[in-house]
């Protein structure tokens, strides 16, 4: 039974073509850079219930993932990203567990397609 | 179908704080020919603003510290940077924000995560806007102060005029028919050109627009389309200004075995009506009324009084005591039952 890749292949191929095959590799670096600092830091928001940083940095989770086509994950960051708006911190602790889960899925699809891209 | 590229690379600006997807747009961009330059925030985006030349700006609304809407504000203030496009770039759920941005001034938006064929659309679009206006304003700026020109701009222009007072110079080359007979035809363009050069200048640091050329004859106006309280003043230090430069210039030619040239000027001031006219496709800003006539039979007076700069009584009203005016005569003009009181202005 095939499942749902965590990557939409015909978002990532755009992306690949605007940024060309020879620059990918570079962006999905970047975004393993930055995504688990961002996890990270809605991980402390929670902790101090930090409703503006918590939103921020989701936010900033939803529009990365949704660029390389990473659906699920983006749905979740956004989700949270509506969590933080109302300022709401209290049930999110589960969420960013799962979300986190989402990511590692996420990462070794991207390192698939990056080794394919070679 | 591809379209056919039809504009050179621009100087794009991207502004976005979000790391991944400032490379992603700048590379994005770069690789359809592009110089981009980006920025992580707001700050640092007005900063090189002031410092080089764009001709877009990407602009995210969601930034921390200087948010976009602060940006779009201070670009929109700043009467160099108001012309270039901005696009603003903006996650799907912000319609109300890319709404107020679009009201605020913004030229057009971006949804993330990009498309790429809408990108290429948008930059496109907004290049040739841009192209547009700079076009505009090298017309614009030929003609008038760009204080001006950044008023037209900013205003748009409607056909139809409105009462002001203004002061209306009128500038003729003495003898030039004669003068262009003697000459070889491509000798004269030059002279013409330079004379040209010579005192549009004095009309634009004087706060005039110059707005009719017939021959070797200009017309300027000072106090319209931008009102001023001292365009009488201007327009008679703008003349003296033409003469001195002129004088300069015939010393010169005169050193070069070359022919010099002599002008009349002519200034009134008064009520006109100003404003655009001709189509929407085909205007001219100008001035008209007896104050014009009035500029104009003036000029033609310097070539019987033999005095380069003639001014009405309106004219010399608003000039300070330091001014060497003198009453040279009370004129009837042909058509006008009234005598008009003429005055030579020595410089």
């Amino acid at each position: 039974m095939a499942h749902e890749t965590a990557i939409d292949p015909k978002i990532f191929q755009e992306l690949k073509a605007l940024v060309g095959a020879d620059f990918i590799g570079e962006l999905i670096e970047t975004f393993f850079e930055e995504a688990p600092v961002i996890i990270k830091r809605l991980e402390e928001a929670h902790q101090a219930n930090n409703p503006e940083v918590f939103r921020r940095n989701a936010h900033s989770l939803k529009s990365n993932a949704a660029s390389f086509g990473a659906k699920r994950l983006s749905e979740q960051a956004k989700a949270l990203e509506m969590l933080g708006r109302s300022g709401e911190l209290g049930q999110t602790g589960d969420s960013i567990k799962l979300l986190s889960i989402e990511y590692k899925r996420v990462a070794e699809e991207l390192k698939r397609l990056r080794h394919d891209s070679k | 179908m591809t379209r056919s590229k039809m504009h050179g690379p621009g100087r794009l600006l991207v502004v976005e704080d979000n790391k991944v997807n400032r490379i992603l747009l700048q590379r994005g961009l770069e690789q359809e020919g592009h110089a981009v330059t980006a920025a992580a925030n707001g700050k640092e985006a007005l900063e090189l603003l002031q410092r080089q030349p764009f001709d877009i700006v990407l602009l995210d609304i969601e930034m921390p510290e200087m948010n976009g809407f602060e940006v779009l504000k201070a670009c929109l203030g700043d009467t160099r940077l108001r012309e270039i496009p901005i696009i603003i770039t903006s996650a799907s759920d912000e319609i109300d924000s890319v709404v107020k941005c679009i009201e605020m001034g913004a030229d057009d938006y971006l949804r993330k995560p990009l498309n790429p064929v809408l990108l290429r659309a948008r930059v496109n679009a907004s290049l040739e806007k841009k192209r547009l206006r700079d076009e505009q304003r090298r017309l614009f700026d030929t003609l008038a102060t760009s204080e001006v020109a950044d008023e037209l701009l900013k205003e748009g222009f409607a056909l139809g005029g409105k009462h002001v007072e203004a002061s209306v110079l009128f500038c003729d080359i003495r003898s030039f028919t004669s003068m262009a007979e003697s000459q070889d035809p491509s000798e004269t363009m030059e002279l013409l050109n330079t004379y040209f050069t010579l005192i549009f200048e004095p009309i634009k640091e004087h706060g005039g627009i110059v707005n009719q050329i017939v021959g070797d004859g200009i017309m300027a106006i000072f106090g319209a389309p931008i009102p001023r309280a001292d365009h009488r003043e201007q327009a008679v230090l703008a003349a003296i200004e033409m003469l001195g430069l002129l004088k300069d210039f015939n010393q010169e030619q005169k050193l070069r075995g070359k022919l010099q040239i002599e002008i009349g000027i002519g200034i009134a001031a008064g009520r006109v009506i100003a404003g655009f006219t001709g189509t929407q496709e085909r205007a001219i800003f100008t001035c008209i009324g007896d104050t014009v006539n009035l500029a104009s039979r003036i000029q033609n007076h310097t070539k019987i009084a033999g005095k380069p700069l003639l001014i009405d009584e309106n004219a010399r009203q608003g000039l300070a005591e330091n001014f060497q005016i003198e009453l040279l005569d009370s004129i009837t003009f042909r058509g006008k039952s009234q005598p008009v009181a003429v005055f030579s202005v020595n410089y």
